[in-house]
């Protein structure tokens, strides 16, 4: 199994799991290459929160594999180690910590030890401070470092919370409807936001929003029922016969 | 690290408790019976007890407050401490009790036990007790945690078992067999290190002591919430999984932060036995948990100096009014939690924080700073950050 995964960021094979006989995913493989940008888009319950839940160590699939860059086994991870090897997640509802400033919210982000006394005896080191404002700039809340992260608005907290991935400095990138709920000019701001990072991380964009996908003009894979439907560029995907019928033709 | 734990506030706390340190006793030793300024002796118990109880919401408030961990088993942890230091007291009376047995307590002489059992050994050492009261509240709370925080259990859940863990120690300590006393608890104590429980002299040092450990504890608090681990711990009280999924290990800091108030409830208990001249099955009702939450919750969440200020507050009041009409106590402080929830949400420290408050304002439409122009020119005006109210 790991040599089919060599060479890949995120490798799923065959992955099932079931919900009191549910059927969430079921069968589902998918390959994501180092630096590669991926769109998924599918209707609803076609498992695409449950694969993320499986990628990041929220739920354990029943079957298969999931190898994170060709030799690490996911399945046997929880969140916080998932985390810690290199996978950053954007939930679908913008979650950020509310209490805190947004330079705070930052600050828990930062790639670095995440023990009791190491947090207990953290001091910010010039270059942490470096990588807070490079990063405030990036997604556009460096005027707004000292407000607490509840008074954003809708738009702002899916940045932040784009910001706090970026922070992690992940390997791979998991980003749960970052359009959802933004203005038309929001969402092309956070389709530039994500092509700007695609370079350097590799990305997964889970959507709805067609024209959002559009915008980011990667490979599309379609999900339905639990397993890929189609793979292709979003012209090739949404010309194909049965994913009209699913899903584009309603 | 420590500069960024004293602000004012702190410092205000601090001074207030070391002018109260000063006097009670000062006032109590120094002064002549009958001077305005005479402390009676059974006040200066009285106020160390409230400290006791302060040192106590402040542990609840460390968990509750940054942590979101709403312990209804607090109490429990106090009661084991008290136990300990109640057990070294046993002991320290030696043959001076009613059946003067130089080794056995009475309730045990009278239940015609033979032999000390084995985990009273080693109580007559007073190091040993203080050991002990910070050991056992502290393991137990790390045992329950590590299955608890694991499992994930959290919220109401929590709460839930916390309120059955104390009620299951209440029914375990009512008993005889268990050996401390059953219903009794463990009281008549002489002496401490030597120094008379009766005499001015011990309740003032007990006082002062009580208000040193209140100060110490109020600084380690302050410490935490104001590192950047407090960040976490406020972290995952408002966004647990998202802390997660950003490299913290949930579980971890729970159990440190519990263990740690687990531990502060232990010193409280093991300060109030003395000053109190008893620890019984009582402390162990979930009633008393619940009321411990409920002086945080007036005094002001999240604040510790609220929640120190909260105890006392509400104690002395209790003092007064089973004083005046007993029955209506309950009620009295039932109200008073109603209307704090309703009125002032921060407690009642919060009434003075929202004079001093920064209103943050975010930018208005017109003057986005030129750092984000692209924002306030693209984005239609109903997505403009709101003006605050």
């Amino acid at each position: 199994m790991v040599k089919a995964a060599a060479n890949s960021i995120l490798y799923l094979d065959d992955v099932h799991r079931s919900f009191d006989g549910f059927k969430a995913i079921n069968g589902l493989s998918f390959i994501l290459a180092p630096g590669e940008m991926r769109a998924i888009i599918g209707p609803n319950g076609a498992g695409k929160t449950t694969m993320m839940d499986i990628i990041t160590g929220k739920t354990r699939p029943d079957t298969g594999d999931v190898i994170f860059d060709g030799e690490i086994d996911l399945t046997r991870e929880d969140e916080a180690s998932v985390a810690r090897l290199g996978i950053g997640r954007k939930f679908q509802k913008p979650t950020v910590f509310e209490t805190h400033t947004v330079e705070d919210n930052i600050v828990l982000s930062l790639k670095g030890k995440r023990g009791i006394w190491e947090t207990l005896f953290a001091r910010r080191s010039p270059a942490e401070q470096e990588r807070i404002d490079e990063l405030l700039g990036l997604i556009r809340l460096a005027d707004r470092r000292h407000d607490l992260a509840a008074d954003l608005s809708h738009g702002q907290k899916q940045w932040l919370e784009i910001g706090m991935l970026l922070a992690q400095d992940p390997k791979v990138l998991l980003v749960d409807e970052p359009a959802a709920g933004m203005t038309d000019a929001e969402t092309m701001q956070t389709a530039d936001l994500l092509r700007e990072i695609a370079g350097d991380h590799s990305v997964v964009v889970v959507e709805h929003d067609m024209d959002f996908v559009r915008a980011l003009g990667v490979k599309t894979t379609v999900l339905h029922e639990g397993s890929v439907l189609a793979e292709g560029s979003l012209d090739q995907v949404s010309n194909n016969e049965r994913v009209i019928e699913v899903y584009l033709g309603r | 690290m420590l500069a960024r734990a004293f602000d004012r506030g702190t410092v205000l706390f601090l001074v207030i408790l070391a002018i109260a340190v000063v006097l009670v006793p000062l006032g109590n030793l120094a002064m002549e019976p009958g001077s305005a300024a005479y402390l009676p002796s059974y006040a200066v118990s009285l106020l160390g007890k409230y400290l006791c109880y302060a040192i106590l919401a402040l542990s609840v408030d460390l968990i509750w407050g940054y942590c979101g961990i709403l312990s209804l088993g607090h109490g429990a942890f106090f009661a084991l401490g008290g136990y300990a230091m109640g057990m070294h007291l046993m002991r320290e009376i030696g043959d001076r009790g009613v059946y003067a047995n130089p080794e056995l307590p009475d309730f045990m002489v009278f239940l015609n036990w033979k032999e000390l059992p084995w985990y009273w050994w080693g109580f007559d050492i007073f190091p040993f007790a203080v050991v002990m009261a910070l050991f056992v509240p502290g393991l137990l709370a790390f045992v329950f945690g590590w299955f608890a925080f694991r499992s994930r259990v959290t919220g109401v859940y929590l709460s839930i078992i916390t309120q059955a863990m104390t009620y299951a120690l209440l029914l375990a300590f009512f008993r005889n067999e268990m050996g401390f006393g059953g219903n009794n608890g463990l009281t008549d104590f002489k002496d401490v290190l030597g120094f008379s429980l009766q005499d001015d002299g011990t309740r003032a040092g007990l006082f002062i002591l009580s208000g040193i450990c209140l100060g110490v504890f109020y600084i380690l608090c302050r410490v935490i919430v104001t590192s950047r681990l407090g960040k976490v711990l406020v972290a995952v009280r408002d966004a647990e999984s998202r802390t997660r999924f950003l490299g913290y290990r949930v579980e971890y800091y729970k159990l440190f932060v519990f263990t740690l108030s687990a531990m502060m409830a232990g010193v409280a208990g093991a300060l109030y036995t003395p000053q109190v001249g008893i620890i019984n099955p009582g402390e162990f009702s979930p009633a008393n948990s619940i009321e411990i939450v409920i002086w945080v919750a007036i005094g002001g969440r999240g604040t510790l100096a609220g929640a120190a200020l909260g105890a006392v507050l509400v104690n002395a009041a209790k003092t007064l009014f089973t004083g005046w009409f007993p029955e209506i106590w309950l009620f009295a402080l039932g109200a008073l939690f109603i209307a704090v929830t309703l009125f002032l949400p921060k407690g009642v420290l919060g009434l003075f924080a929202r004079k001093r408050r920064r209103r943050t304002t975010p930018p208005l439409p017109g003057d986005i700073p030129e750092t984000a122009p692209d924002l306030s020119r693209e984005m239609p005006s109903g997505a403009q950050p709101k003006p605050a109210e």
